[in-house]
């Protein structure tokens, strides 16, 4: 039996179809937890108090939330251009690397008005040189983003290795990471808490992706580029160009995850420190539409999970900080690959509703 | 370094060990991708795979219920990925995505829930919860080496030389053609699917219950993305696949055994340049610097019969 497919109203496409696919991510969760042997809405209230309950618990998830911020516009950024960017793990660390790096060379010498914009400056340039790489590859070679930004990330993962064991470890140290920054590099922090300046750039992030997507002439050839190459060609968009600039931005974005987590946290660089931002960035893309009001939103979404998770894991033994993981995965899995599962059905509910 | 025959079986032995995951669930991904499924969830599927081989090998003391358990494991996560990527038409790097995120985070929250080890499930005692080696005591040549290197011809055959493969390689290249001819493309992909599903199990199986002894957190440690590798700088193809995962196998061992050592001429190679030469080397053939590798021509495409 087949019905007529009638496209959906605008507001079903938009509103509601996303929110349903959300609704069966979180009922498969509720499910796991409940095969776990606890209560989900015991589990969700103590998620939601756990993350927003105190001044220094909701400091937290903006923390989190700002990591998510960088990675989900790096995806969406890309994504506009008809890029798919699994390599925001890799431009990160590579992004961190860039800025400790910039650090690491100055902060006896410069003041912190000098020395704070020119480290996010070089988280930035290293993220998006990391990223400029498989876009070059693309565009000039023709290999595949895919696969050529999988591939980096273990590259970058490697090479950090390298890096950390042999060359910037701090003498002395038994455990691989640099010596401490100087407090110049420092970014101010909430007082006893991870919360740092790098939400306020994460924000500036997302309306300058705003304005440079919807409202430069770059932006416009960037998506045109997204929707219809050829379009674009004929409009006389050098496409090679175009992916170089997309790439470059989206691995820049990424590369501010640096910038939270080893100006704002850390002060010294450490391994491992992008711990799965830069997939999750999929999900936050995915779930806040590719546009930066919606990946706000997603991010503090996937902040409060991450930090309520924490919580969570800490209150009931039987529930891993893991299942913040296995609600991202489950986030994409339902909000991309399976994206018009909800569709056939909502199609049926509305020709019910309006028989033609 | 000292005698160099008395080196080369035990290099020969650890490279085939660290080879036969790679062959496995190259195989496997060499199946889904030839029918045009693109697999970046090969690592999810194995590492789901290898916390149920050992979780069910532990509780039943038998692995070869351990190995059934990786092999429906992984399946279910095989049709997952075709549901999203055939029936639904999703996109298929997102759903591999997926896959494999929800398996680093389902292994571990079911792994702590069922053994309270922190994700870690019991060791397996080594008589009856684990593959044995079969001949050579010392070389760890256990079933799934074995039934590794006997999957090459045998992909080889079914792929080049029977009905199935014939369609296979079609509905990989231009579906149109298949549907026309009255064959059905999702089945087609789905069966593909499925016997990916089927490898890429085994390879699992193989890591937590022969190589290892019980399941630790994140063991696949990215060996499904070098058989990934693997599959594309092998072309797409069985054999050269198969000199692959030997190559990645090899670079392994030796890696292994450089550790610290002076290289004359050379100096100390770094440990992490030969662990990345894998995925190096895929950059370098993927962007045609050494030979130029071609998917097949609908990899990744959905296939929508109402056009």
């Amino acid at each position: 039996m087949r019905n007529p497919r009638r496209p959906l109203p605008a507001w079903a496409d938009i509103v509601l179809l996303p929110l349903i696919n959300i609704a069966l991510a979180f009922v498969t969760v509720s499910i796991i937890v409940r095969i776990n042997g606890v209560d989900p809405f015991h589990a969700l209230r103590l998620l939601v108090v756990g993350a927003l309950g105190s001044p220094e618990s909701i400091g937290y998830t903006l923390y989190y939330a700002t990591n998510f911020i960088f990675t989900g516009l790096a995806v969406a950024v890309a994504f506009h251009g008809g890029l798919f960017n699994i390599g925001g793990e890799g431009q990160a660390y590579i992004g961190g690397l860039g800025c400790g790096l910039a650090i690491l060379a100055l902060d006896r010498y410069l003041p912190a008005w000098a020395m704070i914009p020119i480290a996010i400056l070089a988280a930035a340039l290293f993220g998006a040189a990391w990223a400029a790489v498989p876009a070059w590859l693309q565009a000039w070679r023709g290999s595949h983003i895919v696969i050529t930004t999988i591939m980096f990330n273990f590259v970058a993962a490697a090479l950090m290795v390298y890096l950390m064991v042999n060359v910037l470890i701090a003498p002395g140290s038994m455990t691989p990471q640099s010596r401490n920054f100087e407090p110049s590099s420092f970014l101010p922090a909430m007082q006893g808490n991870a919360l740092n300046l790098s939400l306020g750039l994460a924000l500036v992030c997302c309306l300058a992706v705003w304005i440079f997507l919807w409202r430069t002439p770059w932006g416009y050839a960037l998506r045109t580029m997204g929707h219809n190459p050829e379009a674009a060609v004929y409009a006389g968009t050098d496409l090679r160009r175009m992916t170089m600039v997309a790439m470059g931005i989206s691995g820049g974005l990424a590369g501010f995850v640096g910038v939270n987590e080893l100006m704002g946290v850390h002060h010294r660089i450490v391994l491992d420190f992008p711990a799965g931002y830069g997939f999750a960035g999929i999900a936050v893309a995915l779930m806040g539409r590719n546009h930066p009001l919606g990946i706000a939103l997603a991010a503090l979404l996937f902040g409060i999970l991450q930090q309520g998770g924490a919580e969570l894991a800490f209150e009931i033994p039987t529930i891993t900080r893991e299942m913040v993981v296995v609600i991202q995965g489950l986030v994409i899995l339902f909000s991309g690959a399976l994206v018009q599962l909800p569709r056939p059905w909502l199609q049926m509910l509305f020709a019910l509703r309006r028989p033609s | 370094m000292d005698d160099p025959f008395a080196l080369l079986f035990p290099t020969a032995a650890a490279t085939l060990r660290v080879a036969t995951p790679l062959i496995l669930a190259a195989m496997g991904g060499l199946f889904s991708e030839r029918s045009g499924i693109i697999d970046v969830g090969l690592e999810g599927k194995m590492l789901m795979a290898a916390f149920f081989a050992a979780a069910v090998a532990a509780v039943t003391h038998s692995a070869w219920w351990g190995v059934a358990a990786a092999i429906a494991a992984a399946e279910v996560m095989a049709l997952l990925h075709g549901l999203a990527c055939i029936t639904y038409r999703g996109n298929q790097v997102v759903s591999g995505v997926a896959i494999n995120i929800i398996a680093a985070g389902l292994t571990i929250v079911w792994g702590n829930a069922w053994f309270q080890r922190g994700g870690q499930t019991p060791a397996l005692d080594a008589r009856s919860e684990r593959l044995l080696p079969l001949f050579f005591p010392n070389a760890g040549d256990n079933i799934l080496v074995y039934a590794a290197l006997l999957s090459v011809p045998l992909t080889w055959w079914i792929v080049s030389r029977t009905r199935f493969g014939l369609r296979l390689r079609a509905v990989g290249e231009v579906p149109l053609a298949v549907d026309t001819a009255g064959i059905s493309v999702p089945w087609l992909r789905y069966r593909a699917v499925l016997i990916c599903g089927l490898f890429t199990g085994l390879a699992g199986a193989y890591i937590a219950i022969a190589q290892n002894a019980g399941f630790s957190r994140d063991m696949t440690a990215g060996q499904g993305f070098i058989a990934l590798a693997a599959v594309i700088f092998g072309k797409w193809r069985p054999f050269p696949a198969l000199g692959a995962c030997l190559m990645f196998g090899l670079l392994d061992a030796v890696a292994i055994r450089l550790q610290g050592v002076r290289v004359p001429g050379v100096g100390e190679v770094p440990v992490q340049l030969i662990q990345a030469l894998p995925y190096l080397l895929t950059v370098f053939l993927l962007a045609g610097f050494i030979g130029r590798a071609v998917a097949p021509k609908a990899i990744g495409q959905p296939y929508e019969k109402e056009h």
